[in-house]
């Protein structure tokens, strides 16, 4: 499993024995994980359990203290979230990141955008593609000329949404993206993940409640206390089992477990 | 957002009401620079009344113009840096002591070598200048952006250590005359463009206004977005021109003083006709150098990554970090970027003055930074313009002088200037909480 014997069978992203501290506390404890193309991986844990965290070192917000991130089965430098982009790895953020004075276009073109011949900005041309994107999104958007901060919650959230998936993202980071959403909006937002894994997309749902990722994911991977608990096919277990592994830490028969688990101590 | 109930009560007055803020937002004027230009007529009428008519004149309104420049022009730079979420103490040390070094640097150092009035003196002088405040502001944004000390403490301490170096460079003592090349760009007699080449480039203004309107419109053409009603393209593009032309009227009435006009028109060889010679003084060239920097900064601001960057920086820094900016950088230089403004006005006010002295630029942080904030540019960060900035400078100018055209003691003026500062910034809340509550629709 360790060396890719070719790009085919390596998986899209692999971390290895990620960890990270923050002033003496361990926030993430050697923690591996992989993702396939096409595969949408639920990370799942309570608040605190150091699932963002993992994740911000994989978009580059946070440099790893130790461990190794594989793309395609080689090894990746990802030391800023430009590097990360590089990489096709797009991140939502639970606090959706946008600048909320500026309107949709220039947040979503933000720190890729077009220009012009004379190397000024191209706004006609980042709001053409902008209304392109966010037609398919949000059906009935007027808001292009407005300020982020004058946009509704499910508005916002598809202006972050649209910046992560117009760039051809291969790796879709979603950071608790539907805790601020309706529920016609929320079903909106499973649709696109249907979508986007058809396309060939890897995920990363990341949520503390189960409910949210276990019809959407094919895999859940659970952590506690900065270590993970084990990962396994949503098909293998059960919620109440997932449950058991974020509260308890425990491990089900269906799972593969991995440093954190309570029951067996292993490696 | 706020559907009127079918049980409304007033509807006449409101739908009328309603009809005028369409019509007004089709031509997609920003009503808060209406609002700047609403208080600086109010001033100005105000002031003209008060004064028995000294203010409105061709006279006091060229020099308005030209006491403004300095200001104005810092005041472009600082509309970034506090969009950026900093703040720049400094800004009144660093003209001084960069005034200091371009008056030592043309009456002192460069005479021994070139011998006085050369004609590379006062390029040298500007260049060295333009270096040394650029140099000052890159320390400053150094230090922001890299070590993290707070913008408002590392200009605080700018503030007292290039007031100290402006003393130390030659202990205090003043310099001066300056080079006469330098001194135009103060203004005065010499440091005016004349009528001629004041419409030359009135006509360059008008014709940059009708191609920009008709660019823009093309774009938006052949983008496929809707576009503003003729009419209003119109009013908008014919307002601009008669701005252009009304500056141009005034500056270009504000005759020379007889004698010297009388020594020109010798040195040109002209007759003298009886009646007396009249000879304009048209745009002052620091008005013209200040006209220059606020054009170039507000395309940084809008047109340019740069300047999109730093209003990025200023609504969410996470947001724009993690978008991939290099934030430090862009701070950088923004501090670079206002140093090197602080060296264009202290050009503009040692020119002035004919003289460096280490005093020069004493408490214009506050002026600036209030010509700023009165222009609407927010503390908060994300929120400015330039041309805002720029009106704040003319308004603070203009009540100050005005009020010593009134006779007003100096102090009673500082508590005007005060009290003005902090209604303007009230005024800008009340507008902004009103517009932001209404303007989701």
């Amino acid at each position: 499993m360790s060396d890719a014997m070719g790009s085919t069978t390596a998986p899209l992203v692999e971390l290895r024995g990620m960890r990270i501290s923050f002033g003496g506390v361990q926030a993430v404890d050697g923690v591996s994980l992989a993702l396939h193309g096409g595969e949408v991986v639920g990370l799942l844990g309570h608040n605190g359990a150091g699932k963002s965290t993992l994740i911000k070192m994989l978009s580059g917000a946070y440099r790893p203290d130790s461990g190794e991130i594989r793309i395609d089965g080689q090894p990746a430098s990802i030391r800023s979230p430009r590097d990360a982009r590089r990489y096709g790895i797009e991140t939502i953020y639970q606090s959706l990141a946008l600048a909320e004075n500026l309107d949709a276009s220039a947040n979503l073109f933000l720190g890729r955008e077009l220009r012009t011949a004379w190397g000024t900005l191209d706004d006609v041309a980042m709001e053409v593609e902008t209304r392109a994107v966010m037609a398919r999104l949000v059906p009935h958007f007027a808001g292009f000329k407005e300020p982020v901060r004058a946009l509704s919650g499910g508005q916002r959230q598809a202006v972050a949404i649209a910046r992560a998936i117009h760039f051809n993202a291969r790796v879709l980071i979603m950071d608790e993206p539907t805790a601020a959403l309706g529920p016609q909006e929320t079903r909106q937002v499973g649709d696109l993940v249907v979508q986007l894994k058809k396309e060939g997309i890897g995920i990363f749902l990341i949520s503390h409640d189960i409910h949210d990722v276990f019809d959407l994911a094919d895999r859940v991977a659970v952590m506690k206390n900065g270590r993970l608990v084990g990962t396994a096919a949503t098909r293998a277990v059960t919620k109440d089992e997932v449950l058991g592994m974020i509260i308890l830490g425990t491990c089900p028969a269906g799972a593969t477990p991995g440093p954190g688990t309570a029951v067996a101590e292993r490696a | 957002m706020n559907v009127s109930s079918p049980g409304a009560s007033r509807e006449g007055t409101p739908s009328a009401r309603k009809h005028l803020a369409s019509l007004f937002r089709a031509t997609e004027i920003d009503a808060r620079l209406l609002g700047l230009l609403g208080a600086l007529a109010l001033i100005w009428i105000g002031v003209d009344l008060m004064s028995g008519g000294a203010f409105l004149t061709p006279r006091n309104l060229w020099n308005l113009s030209v006491q403004t420049a300095s200001v104005a022009v810092m005041a472009a730079g600082m509309v970034l840096v506090i969009v950026a979420r900093h703040i720049d103490l400094s800004v009144g040390s660093i003209l001084g002591v960069v005034g200091m070094i371009m008056g030592v640097t043309q009456a002192e150092l460069l005479p021994r070598y070139l011998g006085y009035e050369h004609p590379l003196i006062w390029l040298v002088a500007l260049a060295v200048g333009l270096a040394v405040g650029a140099a000052i502001g890159l320390l400053q944004g150094l230090i922001v952006a890299y070590l993290g000390v707070p913008a408002f403490i590392v200009t605080l301490g700018g503030l007292l250590v290039w007031r100290g170096c402006a003393w130390w460079i030659t202990s205090g003592r003043t310099v001066a005359p300056m080079d006469d090349a330098f001194r135009r760009m103060g203004g005065g007699i010499d440091g005016s463009i004349g009528a001629g080449w004041t419409w030359a480039l009135a006509v360059v203004a008008l014709a940059a206004i009708v191609w920009r309107t008709l660019h823009a419109r093309r774009r938006r053409q052949a983008a496929g977005f809707a576009l503003r009603p003729a009419w209003a393209e119109v009013t908008v593009a014919g307002l601009a021109g008669l701005a252009v032309l009304a500056v141009v009227l005034v500056v270009n009435s504000y005759d020379l003083p007889p004698r010297v006009a009388e020594r020109l028109a010798a040195a040109r060889g002209l007759v003298v006709p009886p009646e007396g010679l009249a000879i304009a003084h048209g745009l002052a060239v620091p008005v013209l150098i200040a006209i220059a920097v606020a054009i170039v900064v507000a395309f940084l601001a809008r047109r340019t990554r740069f300047g999109r960057y730093v209003f990025a920086l200023g609504g969410n820094p996470e947001a724009a970090e993690l978008s991939g900016v290099d934030t430090r950088r862009v701070t950088v230089l923004v501090f670079v970027l206002m140093g090197t403004l602080c060296a264009v006005a202290a050009a503009i006010s040692t020119a002035r003055l004919d003289a460096a002295t280490n005093a020069q630029g004493t408490l214009d942080e506050l002026y600036v930074i209030a010509a700023t904030v009165i222009g609407g540019t927010s503390l908060g960060g994300g929120l400015g313009t330039v041309v805002g900035a720029v009106l704040g400078a003319l308004i603070m100018q203009s009540l100050q002088s005005g009020m010593v055209l009134m006779g007003l003691d100096t102090p009673l003026q500082n508590i005007v200037v005060g009290i003005v500062l902090v209604m303007a910034v009230w005024l800008d809340r009340l507008y902004r909480a009103r517009a932001f509550k209404g303007g989701a629709a």
